[in-house]
């Protein structure tokens, strides 16, 4: 096992488009990193550099103590698993398995000995001597992971491994991997689009956009702590609400307001947020996570000290255990190109609302007791401890240490 | 209403199609068959007659008198040395398939997946010599035959049935090849595979369909082929094709030995395409990715 690291890395491509533009990176030893973004931000060329699959254009890999800029995939001690498995069709499970072992001149008991354990492992063993084609997409899966257990590599690098299963064996194969993952302990680069399968499988994520890395951090602080209105409103779904507000200190204490709405400003927020307190007075973008809401008639009291807003539901979305509320507030929408890049590549279809313009379109996660229904006006509670602000200019995150002195 | 709006798409076939059941169909396409196969029967049965019946009455008389047939012919074709031109229409057809399919899928993989500079020009003057006709190079190549000494020889043929039939079968493959998904290739790198096992292992072995297509098409193609061999093949070195060719006389032709000729050389393709039809068939690649 081995740790990656990334310096200054740049991929240009021909006709001079920039996948990838100085990314900086270290991936350490046995770490479970994912790469996400939306499509096209550079991460699947990332993970194809450090494969070897395409060329670096500037910047330095290294993979443990090596430099592997020059060095051809099978140098690398590295093992791949593709998007679509590319499992070999006219080979046997068990070929497929020992493909890169036989490449590698193993002698054929360890070749034996490392097909069986990994095909126990995942549950193949009544498969080996199966073609692909005489397998279900979750059964190839495994081949495909397999394939890459059986080399015992310094890392695996993981490509969309899940995205072609079907809902439910994806939430199944997600846990084995992180099972394999504890198991083994192998350093891992695993790409994704899939923001919930970044939090879920990831020791750390890392967040990029238009090829350039915008936050690298353990999943609840990217949740908690947003470096900017991207990863903001790309983390999380439903996505985070936003809205002009205008930070104040009055006689009772700091506030913030919009759309008629007036929230108060815990004092400990402005000690968690080094320079907030320079946007009294100012402007910003406030920033509320759905999961931040609840119906007060849900919460019944103990929500000492949380703001009140009161409501009227226009779309309810049950999913059993909670519900969603998307309501309207008196706030035009923030088009800053960072909420609009982040809200363009969720898989979610846009909302069709008949939105007038100076209306945006919220969405708060409420208990199902609230039992609130279309139409309906409700009181919803916020907790005021847990608002992001973000800079008006520059979208950057007001407070975040990343961003101090920025 | 638009149940009949469907009904009148399919067209009157269709509506025939649909209360037949598809039992017609067969019955037709086997009648079809039949009746391209009627020449084919022909010349079997004509070879099996001997030259008096022959010379008396038509083939399809043999239908009321079976007794006639004789394997005189045959034995006559072999002690009329025809063996030696079957021997070299199989040293002439066998090298120059072989030869093409080797390098035409050795230069469509190299056209399909190595990156090299001029790739797509150098792919575009290879299918723009598709459109050369073989007459063009007949006087020339004859010319650098006689240069290189090997005017006559079976070299000479086998080289020229292997140039002319290069550009439609790298064509062929490298749009095969191209179509076999790019992270298989991928997967065969990272674990560990260079290039030339990549071909060897994982594309040769998923191309077979497209390779036994390509492999029937060129046999046929140089084992019928006369006009090649009219030109560049000596007597000593003529295939089947100018044999039979030449025992047509201007007044009359030798029947018996044409018969059994022509014969004989039928069925060896057809024992071929036998073999190698359920590649047509087969589709390899099912199961490797998604």
């Amino acid at each position: 096992m081995a740790s990656i690291v990334l310096s200054n890395v740049d991929k240009v491509y021909a006709g001079g488009v920039k996948a990838v533009n100085g990314l900086n990176l270290e991936i350490k030893d046995g770490e479970f990193m994912v790469l996400v973004g939306p499509s096209g931000c550079g991460k699947s060329t990332a993970l194809r550099m450090i494969a070897g699959l395409e060329d670096i254009s500037g910047g330095e890999i290294s993979i443990g103590d090596r430099v592997v800029n020059h060095l051809p995939p099978k140098d690398r001690d590295i093992a791949m698993v593709f998007q679509n498995y590319a499992l070999y069709p006219h080979m046997t499970v068990e070929e497929n398995l020992a493909f890169g072992l036989k490449l590698r001149k193993m002698p054929k008991a360890e070749i034996q000995k490392r097909v069986n354990e990994a095909a126990k492992m995942l549950g193949l063993e009544q498969y080996l001597k199966r073609k692909p084609a005489a397998l279900s997409g979750g059964q190839r899966q495994r081949v495909a992971m397999g394939r890459a257990i059986v080399r015992e590599p310094q890392a695996f690098l993981m490509d969309e491994p899940l995205s072609n299963l079907d809902a439910k064996l994806r939430v199944s194969m997600r846990a084995s991997l992180n099972q394999l993952h504890e198991r083994l302990g192998v350093t891992t680069v695993y790409v994704t689009h899939d923001q919930v399968e970044a939090m879920t499988l990831g020791d750390r994520v890392c967040v990029l956009r238009d090829g350039f890395l915008q936050q690298v951090d353990t999943p609840q602080n990217l949740f908690d702590r947003p470096v900017n209105l991207f990863v903001a409103g790309f983390m999380g779904s439903p996505a985070m609400n936003f809205a002009y507000a205008d930070l104040v200190r009055d006689g009772s204490g700091a506030a913030v307001s919009f759309a008629g709405f007036k929230l108060p400003v815990p004092d400990s927020t402005f000690t968690d947020k080094p320079g907030l307190d320079r946007y009294v007075g100012k402007r910003v973008i406030l920033g509320i996570r759905p999961s931040d809401f609840e119906d007060s008639v849900a919460a019944n009291g103990s929500s000492g000290g949380w703001a009140r807003i009161p409501v009227t539901a226009n779309v309810t979305e049950e999913l059993g255990s909670e519900i969603n509320v998307l309501f309207t507030i008196d706030a035009p929408p923030v088009e800053h190109k960072d909420t609009v890049a982040a809200a363009h590549d969720g898989d979610e279809e846009e909302v069709a609302l008949p939105l007038t313009g100076d209306k945006s379109l919220w969405t708060a996660r409420v208990n199902a007791r609230s039992h609130v229904r279309p139409g309906q006006s409700l009181e919803l509670v916020i907790d005021t401890h847990n608002l992001h602000f973000f800079d008006v200019e520059s979208g950057l995150a007001i407070g975040h240490e990343a961003n101090v002195g920025r | 209403m638009a149940h009949e709006a469907v009904r009148i798409q399919r067209g009157p076939l269709g509506r025939l199609l649909e209360r037949t059941g598809g039992g017609l169909v067969q019955v037709i396409m086997v009648l079809i068959a039949l009746f391209w196969l009627i020449p084919t029967l022909g010349l079997l049965v004509v070879s099996l007659r001997d030259d008096a019946a022959n010379n008396s009455s038509g083939w399809w008389t043999f239908f009321t008198k079976p007794a006639q047939l004789t394997f005189e012919n045959y034995t006559n074709l072999l002690a009329s040395g025809f063996t030696s031109s079957f021997w070299n229409t199989v040293l002439i057809t066998v090298p120059a398939t072989l030869l093409v399919i080797g390098i035409s899928s050795m230069a469509g993989y190299a056209f399909a997946w190595i990156d090299f500079r001029g790739r797509d020009s150098l792919f575009l003057v290879v299918i723009a010599l598709l459109v050369v006709p073989i007459q063009i190079a007949l006087i020339p190549i004859a010319k650098l035959y006689g240069f290189l000494n090997i005017f006559g020889s079976i070299a000479g043929v086998v080289l020229f049935h292997v140039a002319f039939g290069l550009p439609f079968a790298i064509f062929l493959l490298r749009n095969f090849f191209v179509g076999i998904p790019r992270s298989l290739l991928e997967a065969a790198r990272m674990d560990g595979a260079a290039e030339w096992r990549i071909f060897a292992t994982v594309v040769f072995p998923l191309a077979k369909p497209a390779i036994a297509s390509l492999g029937i098409f060129q046999f046929l193609w140089v084992w019928n082929d006369l006009l090649v061999a009219l030109v560049y093949a000596d007597t000593a070195n003529q295939p089947m094709t100018k044999a039979l060719q030449s025992q047509m006389r201007q007044f009359g032709t030798n029947i018996d030995i044409l018969s059994s000729g022509a014969f004989l050389s039928l069925i060896i393709p057809l024992v071929l395409f036998f073999a190698f039809q359920r590649y047509f068939v087969q589709g390899l690649l099912a199961g490797s990715v998604k």
